[in-house]
């Protein structure tokens, strides 16, 4: 430990040395052969770390290469070049025997659940314990205590046939957890759930995390996935990363189109379609411009347009807004319009308090 | 009908059921890896060999596509090699075998290949090996495929042993032929008719309901 770090008291010491990342993809690409036979990039030079303990979401359009990324991590892809680290192993360089020893400490949840459906609840989470050559006494133990961890005791002998979606998505991670791995994989997990079930799988993981300390890699669509538990985010689209970072800096500084129009559709960034549609790029003679204000931090609820009126006595005429908490801290987009004349001195007032701004244009 | 008759009956019945039971058992015992096969060594599975693949289900269609009369007949020196004589109930049971044997690998392979590929991708990421795949996940997720597979090859095979009667096989076939035919005795024919149906029907509402007990995906009242 650093002794210059002691005056942080109570609070954990951070670590000076950076540590291993406990998920690293360094160049990684895989290539297809397409149909006429010809390549195809699915993946190009990917670079990705992951810490231990942390939370990434993967977030892509269908067809980005977000399947076959989260596959490289356990093996079930190989990559054309490049090297997948797992806990200090080439995962791409291992024999098949090791692979399937290093899968055990990697767990993977699906989509579409992939139970049996000729085995119980229980017997579906004993699988890999079986597979692992664990006797049957240790196995009745362990899957105990996965069914208490993911609250589903009551249903050890049921069918997944018997069990709600998000029941089975529950056996699914008990099953994913059952060999203690320190990496769990997360394949659209709560794509196929409604709301309020996908809320309460994401609680479930986030509680996992923090408990288990397991780190999560997760791919979605949903950037609503994102923003409810991923600590760092990855945007991939045509096979590349375009943008990655942490949640709260990605979401609320979008540097990326592809991210922006992922983040088109939270609360507050939509415009409404009275002014959508009358909007236009240049300046309007008595009209008004249409700004939006993103607050990060400290300024997030800060009075700003109430400053704007007593200060300059600008009127600004808000048009959508939220206020939210990203990643813990509070984050807000309000759009709001001025007139045009006002224009100026508006961006600079924001730009004074620390707030992001972007002029999406005028309308009449 | 005399007493004499209904002993022949029971007798051919008994023997029926004995090449049946006893060529539906080989027929499983070569029939079940063979399928297991099929159904995972194509291109990119789990014991990849599309050559091999290529060349055994070539074979597979061959011996399928034999009517089984001419198959009888055409290995009738193997036949002998193994039972020790071409004639009786102890030989028809090879013939019926080796017919049986490829019918149900493509049964077997195709309740197999019914199995969901996000179960195999399940298993291989948490480290089965392609044996413990075979065993612990597509047998027992195809079983009430491969139950009803089974049924229709027992229903197969009951027909294909009245038809080595024609060729001194013994069961109900012979019996058939050699009394109700060639002796003119048409209570004899409608008697031994009326037995395969029962055996038939017999056989087939097992098997229906051996699958759906084996089939957990519906969920049960």
């Amino acid at each position: 430990m650093n002794a210059s770090l002691g005056y942080l008291g109570d609070q954990p010491v951070r670590r000076l040395v950076p540590v291993e990342p406990i998920v690293r993809l360094e160049k990684v690409s895989k290539i297809f052969a397409g149909r006429d036979g010809s390549p195809v990039t699915a993946l190009g030079e990917i670079d990705l770390s992951v810490q231990q303990g942390s939370i990434l979401g993967i977030i892509g359009r269908s067809g980005a290469g977000k399947s076959t990324l989260i596959r490289l991590v356990n093996g079930l892809e190989k990559p054309s070049s490049g090297r997948v680290i797992v806990d200090g192993a080439d995962i791409a360089a291992l024999p098949e025997k090791s692979l399937r020893h290093a899968r055990r400490s990697i767990g993977m949840i699906f989509q579409h659940f992939n139970l049996l459906s000729s085995r119980t609840a229980a017997q579906n989470i004993a699988l890999p314990l079986e597979v692992a050559g664990y006797d049957k006494a240790a196995i009745k133990t362990r899957v105990d205590e996965l069914l208490a961890l993911v609250g589903l005791s009551d249903k050890r002998n049921r069918y997944p046939s018997e069990l709600s979606g998000g029941q089975k998505q529950r056996v699914g991670i008990a099953r994913a957890l059952a060999t203690k791995p320190k990496v769990l994989l997360s394949d659209e997990a709560t794509s196929a759930l409604d709301p309020e079930t996908t809320r309460s799988i994401l609680d479930l993981l986030a509680r996992i995390n923090a408990e288990l300390g397991l780190t999560i890699v997760l791919i979605t669509h949903e950037m609503a996935v994102i923003r409810s538990i991923a600590r760092e985010v990855a945007v991939i689209e045509g096979g590349r990363i375009v943008e990655q970072g942490d949640v709260f800096d990605v979401f609320t500084r979008p540097q990326h189109e592809v991210t922006r129009s992922f983040l088109a559709d939270e609360a507050g960034r939509a415009l409404p379609p009275y002014v959508a549609s009358r909007l236009q790029a240049e300046p309007v003679a008595g009209g008004q411009a249409v700004i939006r204000i993103g607050f990060r931090g400290p300024h997030a609820t800060d009075p700003v347009l109430a400053r704007l009126a007593r200060d300059l006595s600008i009127e600004a005429n808000i048009l959508a807004g939220s206020v939210d908490e990203i990643a813990g801290r509070p984050c807000g987009t309000i759009v709001i319009g001025v007139p045009v004349a006002s224009l100026t001195a508006t961006l600079n007032f924001l730009t004074q308090y620390g707030l992001d701004t972007e002029v999406l244009g005028h309308v009449a | 009908m005399s007493p004499e008759m209904i002993r022949l009956i029971a007798a051919s019945t008994g023997e029926t059921l004995y090449m049946v039971a006893v060529s539906a058992l080989l027929g499983t015992l070569f029939g079940l890896p063979l399928g297991v096969f099929l159904a995972t060594s194509g291109k990119g599975e789990l014991y990849a060999a599309p050559w091999v693949n290529r060349v055994l289900g070539a074979v597979v269609n061959a011996a399928r596509s034999t009517p089984f009369i001419i198959l009888v007949v055409a290995i009738i020196p193997f036949t002998r090699l193994i039972a020790g004589t071409s004639i009786g109930t102890n030989a028809a049971i090879v013939p019926l075998t080796v017919a049986a044997t490829p019918f149900i690998a493509r049964l077997i392979e195709s309740a197999i290949r019914e199995v969901d590929q996000g179960l195999i991708e399940a298993a291989r990421a948490f480290g089965a090996t392609p044996l413990q795949i075979v065993l612990k996940v597509l047998i027992p997720e195809a079983l009430p495929g491969i139950a009803l597979g089974l049924t229709l090859a027992v229903v197969s095979l009951i027909g294909y042993s009245a038809m080595v009667g024609a060729v001194g096989g013994g069961g109900l076939g012979d019996l058939g032929i050699r009394y109700g035919y060639q002796r003119f005795m048409p209570d004899m024919m409608i008697a031994v008719v009326v037995v395969l149906i029962v055996l038939v029907q017999l056989v087939q509402s097992i098997g229906d309901r051996l699958a759906r007990r084996l089939n957990k995906r519906i969920r049960h009242a």
